[in-house]
């Protein structure tokens, strides 16, 4: 997972969403552990505080929990969770943007939608 | 809440004023950045925190307790700074040891451990040690010291960028296992802008900022692009500055991001280097 520093998303955000995609992506299996606070702030040079505040934000959301004296854990069914959180905001944070970058350019709905079947082929 | 408290500090040095009444907390358990241009007045609060030197007036409170010329209060605080106290032919692993006897919370074998990081010879004499080598020597000191305050005055002088990695990774794993107050006063402010919770910004001896980095920064943003585009669009905001470069132009501005942002104009936050060089150009 990467953090992009100057980007204008909050770091502690950017933790969160690099821990979940790593769930999705089956990095972090269900029932296995995430690394601690320690590890993720002296990876990244960032304080714990805001480490903390990034692994919270998933065990609010059920996504991961604490085992007392072990550390952090993914829940179960935290994969599809996430995939369906995803798929929700799916439409918002990429078909738009995609539409409104199209426009820009001045491509046709056809033509998006010919783009979208050759990357489908791919 | 356990913290040290300076209260209406002022130093003067001749006609010169170098700290001008200043009032500030460093809690207990916080990284703080103290940051401010050369001759700001940063070294001087440090030396009067730490009783090198006194102040003219006002008053320094650890843990509620008047520090000046109170070894109880002053043994918990560390001061990391370009001058060492140490005899200079003393050896590394020597130094180690008595300064134990001061600070009997210091832990030798960690110190070792740390000089082994760094591959610092601990059989050197510190006269002996080249200056990145002198600033590792006090590093791994202050990383073992274990008092509740620590302040580093320009912790990396002369490290190497790998040398300045394996610090603040150093720093921040002794933090979040043994969390103590750590105050850092350094030019590379990139480096430490997301290592430390709280900025503390110093202009010609006044604190003039004092707040949460995060705070700090969500208070503006960065727009960039066309010269022309961003000119109409910072238009009456209140604007810290700008950076042109051809017909390229960034502006730094203080408020809330709107949520229709013209086509073209390339958003991003602001950076506390960027900020901290608007802030304290005079």
């Amino acid at each position: 997972m990467l953090i992009d520093f100057s980007s204008e998303k909050a770091i502690f955000i950017q933790i969160a969403e690099g821990i979940e995609d790593g769930i999705i992506s089956g990095s972090f299996k269900e029932e296995s552990q995430i690394p601690s606070i320690t590890e993720i702030s002296v990876q990244y040079k960032i304080n714990p505080a805001t480490a903390l505040k990034g692994i919270n934000i998933l065990v609010d959301n059920g996504i991961v929990y604490k085992k007392r004296g072990l550390g952090m854990f993914v829940a179960e069914g935290a994969v599809d969770k996430l995939c369906l959180t995803r798929k929700n905001q799916f439409y918002e944070s990429f078909v738009i943007k995609l539409i409104e970058e199209a426009k820009k350019l001045k491509l046709s709905e056809e033509e998006i939608k010919s783009m979208i079947e050759r990357g489908f082929d791919k | 809440m356990n913290c040290i408290e300076i209260k209406n500090i002022t130093k003067n040095f001749g006609k010169t004023c170098a700290v001008d009444n200043v009032n500030i907390k460093f809690d207990e358990n916080k990284i703080y950045g103290l940051l401010g241009r050369n001759g700001a007045g940063k070294s001087t609060l440090l030396n009067i925190i730490t009783n090198r030197i006194f102040a003219d007036s006002g008053e320094v409170l650890v843990d509620g307790a008047i520090a000046r010329e109170n070894d109880e209060a002053l043994q918990k605080i560390y001061l990391m700074s370009e001058k060492t106290y140490y005899p200079e032919t003393m050896k590394v692993k020597d130094v180690f040891k008595w300064t134990k006897t001061f600070y009997p919370n210091f832990d030798v074998e960690y110190a070792q451990k740390l000089a082994e990081k760094f591959e610092l010879n601990t059989n050197k004499a510190i006269k002996s040690l080249s200056t990145g080598f002198s600033s590792i020597f006090k590093l791994i000191v202050a990383l073992s010291v274990n008092t509740p305050y620590v302040f580093l005055d320009e912790p990396v002088l002369g490290l190497d960028a790998n040398n300045r990695d394996l610090f603040y990774r150093l720093l921040i794993e002794k933090y979040s296992e043994n969390p103590s107050c750590f105050v850092i006063s350094t030019h590379l402010i990139e480096e430490v802008s997301n290592v430390i919770e709280d900025v503390v910004i110093i202009k010609n001896g006044r604190i003039i900022k004092n707040e949460s980095c995060e705070s700090l920064l969500s208070k503006g943003y960065t727009v960039s692009g066309n010269a022309a585009l961003v000119d109409s669009f910072i238009a009456g905001k209140n604007i810290l500055g700008t950076d042109s470069l051809g017909g390229l132009k960034s502006a730094y501005i203080i408020g809330t991001m709107q949520s229709d942002m013209p086509q073209g104009l390339e958003i991003s936050k602001l950076d506390l280097q960027k900020l901290f060089i608007q802030l304290t150009n005079s």
